[in-house]
């Protein structure tokens, strides 16, 4: 079932058009991943789907019900995990949060339970501002998750924190999507996306420019994984061995050994090794390289994700 | 409304626990009041009633007629308090000891002299510090004396002039020109405030424009804070955000105005006047400052800058209105400018309902509803920018 339904977004600031015709969807718990480079449009395309920003066309339908005619009941649908810290720093931890769930018409309880979740409770009468970066920004994720929202948009959720908070946070997400939560997601953080993300889309200079699974563009930019092997033995003997292999799509020499271009190199890796091995060959070490969407994202924009 | 008085509700938590928040709308205005009123209340010894010692050595008609019809007259209508004494002696020791602002000494054969036609005084002794006590008294005595010698001269032209005038009609003429009272009820002279309430008033009104700052202002910290775009993502419309910030502007206002009411009667003795009135005049004033702090913080792009403008434009106001010096006698083009600022609309209402009663203060009500009516317009025209999504 679709959460999200977004088609045709534009926005223009003055002279620069900002989002340029961006559609895609989001299915009840998927964790869609959005990426671009700074600037690329990525928070004007959330503000506008979050309602925070006015739409110059295009429409955003959540669970069916259309932003731009019933923006109030959208918005209940919607909870938003801005880039920023959004709390009130003299406010403590469970002020913050009673503030934002009466604001949603959410009960209290609500908010003990999503102090629980994210591991706040022990200092959720303490104020927000001497919370550690960490703290905030679980803090920044509760107040999101406070009305039980059908889609949850998290831009940029893990920004400077320490790695125990940020695995929190992407443990929080995961289990909010098997829930059955649709999740949009921002990050500068290839390998999150690649953890969490069930589908991205690359954003560039406002317009959406690739969407899918990681495998999916991958193999849209023709890119394989490969496996680099050093070996000791008839190296020539080993190359028409491992060329037999039906996933194997290439064999070259490299240095001491052989690379190896393959559909996937997980699946084919035992069936690599025990040909081999079998053959009289010894096997010093084995590389598998899987081109990431770093690969990917480099491919299409020509950037880096963190520029 | 209910989404605006949860915002208000959240910002007034935040605001209690600013411990600046209660310096700038409690304790400097009531501070400041306290020390004007000191230094400056006393120099002129204005700042209470009039007590009036008066030594009566004649004992006969010409003293009693000044001491029940003109001295205690002017008591029971409230201008002076009179105590008299049974000599000089006790008089002077009074007005040496500060009892009394000044003493009236009615020699012996005041009013012998006057019916022989001999020089006639009334001597005022009056204390060094309260001159202007000193000078009141001094003119009930000279209006007395100068109406008896009027009489004087009137009754010896009829004698003189040969018209048959029976001497008890001459009498009744005489005694009906006579003052019954040298100090009447002056309707502009009760509508000046005493230096404690001037004072008091003028740094409470002066300080409301900070004080209801933090509420205006507050879109730009949120903004600057992030949560802005929280509460835009949240189902909550947007009037009812800036309605909210108004709001609090408004509940700072009001309850720093009660504190200073109240804490300046307490402490300094200042009389503000009917309850019902300075209610009026108060919230009246909280919305005209709300306004213009509001248009202010509206056209400035940080909180930062808009502080500093604000203060601007509540010093440039507070001078203006009066909060530190009565410009409403300064005259000419400054006392016509003055009426732009709500200050001088809030220390007029005060006057006048010193001297008169719940009615005197609506048109500086109105003046200042006016002044918040106009500025709040323009504030929300302004806040739509911030707003605008």
């Amino acid at each position: 079932m679709t959460v999200l339904s977004c088609s045709g977004l534009k926005r223009r600031f003055d002279d620069v058009l900002a989002v340029d015709d961006v559609s895609f969807t989001i299915a009840e718990g998927e964790t869609y991943g959005l990426l671009g480079p700074n600037g690329a449009g990525k928070t004007t395309t959330i503000s506008m789907i979050t309602g925070v920003l006015e739409r110059d066309a295009g429409e955003v339908f959540v669970d069916g019900v259309a932003m731009s005619t019933h923006t109030i009941a959208a918005k209940r649908l919607v909870g938003y995990v801005p880039q920023e810290l959004a709390l009130y720093p003299d406010l403590t931890g469970r002020e913050n949060l009673r503030f934002f769930a009466n604001l949603y018409g959410a009960g209290r309880r609500r908010v003990e339970f999503v102090l629980d979740v994210v591991g706040l409770t022990e200092r959720a009468d303490d104020l927000a501002r001497e919370y550690s970066g960490g703290m905030k920004r679980r803090l920044n994720v509760a107040i999101g998750l406070l009305h039980e929202p059908r889609l949850l948009v998290l831009d940029e959720p893990t920004a400077g924190v320490d790695p125990q908070s940020r695995n929190q946070i992407l443990e929080n997400v995961r289990a909010l999507a098997a829930q059955g939560m649709a999740i949009l997601y921002t990050t500068h953080y290839m390998e999150e996306a690649e953890r969490l993300c069930d589908r991205v889309g690359v954003i560039d200079s406002g317009r959406l420019i690739a969407e899918g699974t990681r495998r999916e563009l991958v193999e849209r930019l023709g890119e394989r994984d490969r496996i680099s092997l050093q070996l000791d033995g008839d190296l020539t003997h080993a190359a028409s061995l491992l060329g037999a292999i039906r996933d194997v799509r290439g064999v070259a020499p490299h240095g001491h050994g052989l690379e190896l271009v393959v559909d996937d190199a997980r699946e084919c890796l035992p069936a690599v090794l025990s040909a081999i091995s079998t053959n009289g060959v010894v096997v010093r070490s084995v590389e598998v390289t899987e081109p990431n969407l770093e690969t990917v994202f480099l491919h299409l924009t020509g950037k880096a994700l963190r520029e | 409304m209910r989404h605006a008085l949860l915002i208000a509700a959240r910002d007034l938590r935040e605001r209690a626990r600013d411990r600046t928040a209660y310096v700038l709308a409690i304790v400097l205005p009531l501070g400041l009041a306290v020390v004007f009123s000191l230094i400056l209340g006393d120099i002129s010894g204005d700042s209470r009633l009039f007590t009036y010692a008066v030594a009566d050595a004649d004992r006969g008609v010409i003293a009693r007629t000044f001491t029940d019809d003109v001295l205690r007259k002017a008591a029971a209508s409230g201008a002076i308090e009179l105590r008299t004494v049974s000599s000089e002696h006790e008089a002077r020791r009074l007005v040496d000891d500060g009892t009394a602002t000044a003493a009236f000494l009615l020699p012996a054969g005041l009013t012998e002299d006057v019916r022989a036609g001999r020089a006639a005084r009334i001597e005022v002794v009056g204390d060094v510090d309260a001159p202007t006590g000193t000078d009141v008294a001094r003119s009930l005595a000279q209006a007395y004396t100068d109406r008896l010698d009027a009489v004087r001269t009137a009754v010896t032209a009829t004698v003189h002039s040969g018209v048959t005038t029976a001497p008890d009609q001459l009498a009744a003429a005489a005694a009906a020109a006579l003052p019954q009272a040298a100090v009447a009820e002056d309707t502009t002279g009760r509508r000046q405030l005493d230096a404690k309430t001037q004072y008091a008033a003028g740094m409470a009104v002066f300080f409301l424009f900070f004080a209801v700052q933090p509420g205006v202002t507050g879109l730009l910290d949120e903004r600057r804070n992030g949560t802005l775009a929280r509460l835009f993502a949240a189902p909550v419309r947007r009037s009812s955000i800036l309605a909210g910030k108004l709001l609090t502007s408004v509940v700072v206002g009001v309850v720093s105005m009660a504190v200073l009411v109240v804490a300046s009667s307490l402490l300094m003795g200042a009389h503000w006047g009917n309850p019902v009135g300075v209610v009026a005049l108060v919230v009246s004033g909280v919305l005209a400052a709300t306004g213009a702090m509001a248009v202010v913080a509206a056209v400035a792009k940080t909180s930062e800058q808009a502080g500093g403008w604000q203060a601007i434009v509540a010093i440039v106001l507070g001078a203006l209105g009066g909060s530190f010096f009565p410009v409403s006698q300064a005259g000419g083009l400054l006392e016509q400018l003055s009426l732009m600022a709500p200050h001088r609309w809030f220390m007029r209402g005060l006057a006048d309902l010193a001297g008169g009663g719940v009615p005197a203060v609506l048109p500086a009500v109105a003046a200042m509803a006016l002044f918040a009516a106009v500025t709040g317009a323009a504030a929300l025209l302004l806040f739509r920018k911030v707003v605008r999504p």
